[in-house]
């Protein structure tokens, strides 16, 4: 058999049924998602042409006023804008921070027995349902912040809370990015850091993170994004009207916030109220959108490429 | 190095001293109470550098090197040479402490720099590494600018003079600033791996280290860049001490003043065979084991 064998000439392809199946499905499931994120694109481009469309409202009063009230049909998005922009701002201010350090920590000074209890435990953290942060957000933050600031500064909703609470929701987000970005890092960076007499705090925040920084910038840009669309939080916790201000401890209506609102209410098919749901969810996407594609320009323009 | 008077006692006394570590205790204790004496026999060279007596070193309960002494001497260049797993890069890193930075190392013996344990209690390897410093086997500098790379060492030592010149200086004196004067601001990740790895050297001389540790630092490169790096070494042994891990034979015949030739036993550990002045153990070896490798039988 082996003899005959050795002077076959036969390389045809054999068709193997199992394997075409399996390429069949993997692709099938690529193009899923993809086709599904263009479905959804799609709708809520269609879903808001009415709401520009509306004689009652302009593009200029939407990008330009601070008003938004749909009872008397006054439509600037600001206030939902920079609602959002405090919550995710201040989301960051805690994240950003601490996830670094979290990150640093895991990838230069913990040891593997640490590394193997610590990484689970902020699974975990990003593991527990949003409505439980919401309400942790709602009975202790915002007491918190009323028994340190006082009463009558603090409002019982208020964007500072729901901020901090989404913060502590995306350490995991940040570390977990940040953590390989930093480890990343060739070993030889850091022995040429230790080889120069760099102690180990000069070789990590001189030598490794400036190393990462894209890597950081990029687990900072997804965490804000989800800081951004985050929408069971700040419907607990942050205020449910329209309000302009820049005051953490005050009353606001994020994006999303405003969307679950209006949708939970009962609004009528084909009103006004009703399609601006969809123009605010498509200029939230446009947002997490453009977001995300920052973060891939930082990744891939930054990037050190060691041999 | 003119004063090359040696004898051929000192070369026995030499030879010897891997199977006779009795003597090397005695040597290493009167270097350690009388900081660089040197050991009667051996009076060839300018001050002991480093003395290594008696080291062992496990990667946990790999018994990787056994029973190493070894001498070096001020303002020569000093070769590690022996197949691979010999333990010659290992010993090397033990000198700066190197290995400290691989969890579940140990290192028994000591390594006398300036007569000083560096694995006292009361040592810091950061001070160590300062004053040894180190190039690898492969070019590793920052993903920063090359002006950069030559202070970064500097600045964390807390550099007080002129920057600019310490960077034409270094730079200078790696055989590399006509080659990047125009470009100090450029990143270093963009020069040659020759350059690179002569950047590498700038950055260590940078901080005035008393000795220089190179860990087959041409292996990664072509023949040109690769005797580039063999002149500069020449050219550094008058300002430094070098001890360098090759496993280029004709390399180690070039530019070294002394060898040490390593072998691995049957249980994988690394020992020292014979060390001495690299001419006499290049034509003249001592032990039949170093010529059968030297000649190129094995390794």
């Amino acid at each position: 058999m082996s003899e005959s064998k050795a002077n076959s000439t036969e390389f045809k392809h054999k068709i193997k049924v199992h394997e075409e199946i399996i390429r069949v499905m993997l692709f099938a499931s690529a193009a899923a998602s993809i086709l599904i994120t263009v479905g959804i694109v799609v709708i809520l481009g269609r879903e808001s042409i009415p709401f520009f469309a509306d004689p009652r409202v302009t593009f200029r009063e939407f990008f330009g006023s601070t008003r938004w009230q749909p009872q008397i049909e006054a439509f600037g998005v600001w206030p939902l804008v920079t609602a959002t922009m405090m919550t995710s701002g201040i989301a960051m201010l805690v994240a950003g921070p601490i996830g670094l350090f979290v990150a640093i920590y895991l990838s230069e000074y913990a040891t593997q027995r640490v590394r193997s209890w610590l990484k689970p435990v902020l699974e975990i953290l990003s593991g527990i349902p949003t409505v439980v942060y919401g309400y942790f957000a709602l009975t202790f933050m915002t007491p918190l912040l009323r028994s340190i600031f006082g009463n009558d500064i603090v409002e019982i909703y208020n964007t500072g809370s729901a901020g901090l609470v989404i913060g502590v929701l995306i350490i995991p987000l940040v570390s977990s990015l940040a953590e390989d970005a930093l480890s990343a890092v060739p070993v030889s960076l850091r022995e040429a850091a230790y080889g120069l007499g760099g102690t180990k705090m000069e070789t990590a925040l001189r030598v490794v993170l400036p190393a990462a920084i894209s890597g950081i910038a990029a687990s900072f840009i997804v965490a804000l994004s989800r800081a951004v669309g985050e929408t069971m939080i700040v419907s607990l916790a942050a205020g449910a009207g329209p309000n302009f201000t820049f005051n953490p401890f005050r009353a606001a209506e994020t994006i999303t916030g405003h969307i679950v609102r209006i949708s939970g209410g009962d609004i009528g098919y084909d009103t006004l109220d009703y399609n601006s749901v969809f123009a605010l969810g498509l200029l939230l996407f446009l947002i997490t959108l453009t977001l995300n594609m920052i973060s891939r320009r930082i990744v891939t323009k930054y990037r050190e490429v060691y041999e | 190095m003119d004063s090359k008077t040696d004898t051929s006692e000192e070369f026995a006394g030499d030879s010897t001293e891997a199977g006779g570590s009795q003597d090397a205790l005695k040597r290493a204790m009167a270097a350690s109470t009388s900081a660089t004496a040197a050991a009667p026999e051996d009076t060839d060279g300018g001050p002991v550098a480093v003395e290594i007596a008696d080291l062992n070193f496990f990667y946990g309960d790999f018994h990787a090197v056994t029973d190493v002494s070894l001498r070096f001497r001020t303002n020569e260049v000093t070769a590690l040479i022996g197949p691979s797993g010999c333990g010659k890069s290992t010993v090397l890193r033990t000198i700066n402490r190197m290995n400290d930075l691989i969890p579940g190392t140990r290192a028994d013996g000591r390594v006398l720099f300036n007569g000083k344990n560096v694995y006292d209690d009361d040592v810091d390897p950061v001070e160590i590494r300062r004053r040894i410093g180190m190039v690898f086997q492969k070019p590793n500098p920052f993903p920063k600018s090359i002006y950069d790379n030559i202070t970064w060492g500097a600045r964390i030592n807390g550099y007080k003079g002129d920057y600019d010149e310490l960077v034409e200086n270094s730079l200078r004196r790696a055989a590399l600033w006509d080659e990047v004067k125009d470009k100090l601001r450029q990143n270093a990740l963009r020069l040659s791996g020759g350059q690179q790895q002569r950047l590498c050297i700038a950055r260590t001389i940078a901080v005035e280290p008393e000795i220089i540790l190179m860990d087959e630092p041409a292996s990664a490169l072509d023949p040109i860049s690769t005797s580039k790096i063999e002149d500069l070494i020449f050219e550094l042994k008058e300002r430094f001490t070098i001890i360098i891990v090759t496993h280029n034979m004709q390399q180690a015949g070039r530019i070294s003043d002394k060898t040490a030739f390593f072998m691995v036993n049957d249980k994988r550990s690394g020992y020292l065979v014979e060390w001495g002045k690299t001419r006499e153990l290049f034509f003249n070896p001592k032990d039949e084991r170093t010529e059968a490798y030297i000649s190129g039988r094995f390794g």
